[in-house]
């Protein structure tokens, strides 16, 4: 499965994923999609470095899969990181527009009606 | 209320600029994450889902308005406008930046305020009755002792390294309104038969993923033994308490693996032991704190407002509001009134910069400079004068704060779940606010009557679910979210964990099984003084099984 490299900016703490360059990016879009194993493990330890660099902190990889044409993280947890609370659209990247193309479900029944 | 002294404000001042030191030396690239890591947490600073969070500990769930002004200040200036009020009594922020944390800390110190013990194996963050000091039913404000434990524990060299964290409440009425059964010690406030003040003292509950209730270990402990017999509790657990795992570290698994006769052998023996010269509580101490604490002067005024009974007759949302936010206060013609923070839609506990002003504003004008952070995730103005209950109400409604549903189907406690939290295995804000908009706070709720519904997003039970007398743990399976429903839990003097009904539901489910929970209920009680609480403990779990998984479609899991 392919991944994206994602850690959270030291300073301020922002959620960044890795780019094609190797530079970080707050931007899920511009995330490089590693297609496999020992690319993965190449872009971990370039973020790594940056850890004992001292510019980022808590690097991982984050599996994604395409949906509609789009990469997006397959586990909620991270479909959530990578665009804001679902509870608050207006905070987190997807506020920025930085959040993946298909994002986290909503998890609201605004379309249910109540009695 | 409580004012720092000067080692009070020197304390707190130098431990600020000790953490501006360190976050320069980690950002400059002197410390790793690794050294870094223990400090920050010391200072409540996390790291979570989507950035920082920092935990500021609001001491025993009391502010005067400056405070809840900065805390508004700090929301604007260095977060999203917005703050987070906790199970603990406390307020987190989502999105601090590390660079900005010494100046928020700073900004803190300058109104008394902190954010230590707010992480960490250590003495955590004492939490009391939220009505300290105006309640009924009260035997003695908890205050004072709550923080004569948080003078004694801040920075205690020896209990600084626990095996786990470590969580006192103090509860001072015969209703239990600190959940002291869920703390690893929790002490509520008695008199012997010669009118002395003492403790009874509980030892070894705690929620999370081993959920037990405190077991008693003294039924009274003189008050000058406050100290010494905590400190020999907390040597022991400090001894014994599991090192080697962190899910059975808590002094509940020593609890339950010794036996609580075998451990109270243990702490008797410990207390016997230490020099009664070296820590005992002296009276005149007791005294000086207690005075903090003292009752505002409030002028004698009538039982009852002809303005309030007023309003009453022609405003059904006021009445409401009256019967359901608003207690008497010991003092005739005040009431206790709780701002309810869980506005139907909005995630529980969450206010925005404006309504803190807001309501530091009403502090001030209406009720003798002091608010309250309950442990329920509302605010609460302790000192209101019966007559001015309509300004209040008004002013409240303004910013969208006169919500009328405390102590009802829709004041839901939840955790800030998978939206917000590193640790968090299912959502758990998005199904309080589905809940509380498929019930809302009018009518229909109120024929449902006292409710407590408590959500955690995982098994470390934040959200106290266990003893909510509908409990709601989310969990994940298989990628999707699950929740698990628990029955009949308590959380006041008669504390109880809560029953599984059964097999999960999904997201999509929950609120519809909720509804056939409350549809059960509403069928089964005698009459309507008949809470849900009450009604479970007759029937037992067995209706609610049948309606759930016999006569309805089921768990969908």
């Amino acid at each position: 499965m392919p991944d994206v490299i994602t850690s959270n900016r030291l300073a301020d703490g922002v959620v960044v994923f890795q780019g094609a360059d190797g530079a970080w990016t707050e931007d899920f879009k511009s995330a490089a999609v590693l297609a496999d194993a020992q690319a993965t493990a190449d872009a971990l330890s370039r973020a790594k470095r940056d850890e004992a660099n001292n510019l980022v902190v808590d690097a991982y990889a984050v599996p994604v899969e395409e949906r509609n044409g789009h990469f997006a993280p397959k586990a909620l947890r991270e479909a959530i990181r990578a665009a804001g609370p679902t509870i608050r659209r207006d905070l987190g990247k997807q506020a920025l527009g930085q959040a993946p193309y298909s994002g986290p479900k909503p998890a609201s029944e605004a379309e249910h009606v109540s009695l | 209320m409580y004012h720092y002294d000067s080692f009070d404000a020197a304390f707190v001042a130098a431990r600020v600029e000790q953490f501006r030191d360190q976050v320069a030396r980690r950002l400059a690239g002197e410390l790793t994450e690794e050294q870094f890591r223990p400090h920050r947490l010391m200072n409540g600073l996390y790291l979570q889902l989507h950035s920082y969070m920092l935990r500021v500990a609001v001491p025993y769930g009391t502010l005067n308005s400056t405070q809840m002004r900065k805390l508004a200040e700090i929301a604007r200036r260095y977060d999203r406008g917005y703050g987070h009020f906790t199970t603990r009594q406390n307020i987190q922020y989502n999105w601090p930046a590390l660079k900005d944390t010494p100046d928020i800390l700073a900004e803190l110190a300058s109104v008394e305020m902190h954010a230590i013990q707010t992480s960490g194996n250590c003495i955590r963050n004492v939490t009391a009755d939220h009505y300290a000091g105006v309640a009924h039913d009260e035997i003695a404000d908890p205050r004072p002792y709550a923080e004569i434990l948080r003078q004694w524990s801040s920075l205690h060299p020896e209990f600084s390294f626990l095996p786990r964290k470590f969580k006192v409440a103090v509860n001072g009425a015969a209703h239990d309104r600190a959940v002291i059964q869920a703390h690893d010690i929790g002490l509520q406030v008695v008199r012997n038969d010669a009118g002395e003040i003492g403790f009874s003292v509980y030892v070894g509950g705690g929620l999370g993923r081993t959920p037990m209730i405190g077991r008693k270990v003294r039924d009274f402990l003189p008050e000058r033994d406050l100290l010494g017999y905590v400190e020999a509790i907390l040597r022991v657990y400090n001894m014994e308490g599991r090192r080697d795992n962190k899910f059975k570290a808590r002094i509940k698994i020593l609890v339950h693996e010794k036996g609580v006769e075998a451990l109270r052998e243990e702490i008797e023996a410990e207390f016997a032991a230490r020099d009664p010269r070296t820590l005992g509580l002296p009276a005149q101490e007791v005294q000086r704190i207690r005075a903090f604490f003292a009752l505002p002067e409030l002028e004698p005024k009538k039982p009852v407002s002809d303005r309030v009974e007023r309003r009453k007759g022609k405003d059904g949302r006021f009445a409401s509001f009256f019967a359901s936010n608003v207690v008497a206060h010991k003092a005739p013609g005040y009431v206790v009134v709780t701002v309810s923070l869980k506005v139907i839609g909005a995630p529980p506990g969450d206010a925005s910069a404006d309504q803190m002003d807001a309501v530091a504003d009403l502090a001030e004008d209406y009720s003798h400079d002091e608010v309250r952070v309950s442990h329920e995730q509302n605010l609460i103005l302790p000192h209101v004068a019966l007559d001015d209950l309509p300004a209040v109400y008004d002013r409240l409604a303004s910013v969208a704060l006169s919500t009328p549903n405390a102590g009802g189907i829709s004041d839901i406690i939840a955790c800030p779940g998978l939206d917000y939290c590193a640790l968090a295995t299912a959502r758990s804000i998005p199904i309080a606010q589905r809940i509380a908009q498929r019930f809302g706070d009018g009518p229909r709720a109120r024929s449902i009557g006292p409710l407590k519904i408590k959500i955690s997003g995982c098994i470390n039970a934040c959200g106290h679910h266990h003893v909510g007398h509908i409990g709601i743990l989310g969990l994940e399976r298989a990628g999707e979210e699950t929740y698990q429903i628990t029955l009949g839990g308590s959380a006041d003097e008669q504390a109880a964990i809560g029953q599984m009904v059964g097999p999960g539901f999904s997201s999509e489910n929950v609120v519809e099984a909720i509804e056939t929970i409350v549809d059960t209920y509403l069928g089964l009680r005698r009459d309507e003084a008949e809470t849900f609480l009450d009604a479970f403990r007759r029937v037992g779990i067995a209706p609610f099984k049948e309606a759930l998984y016999e006569r309805s479609a089921g768990s969908d899991i």
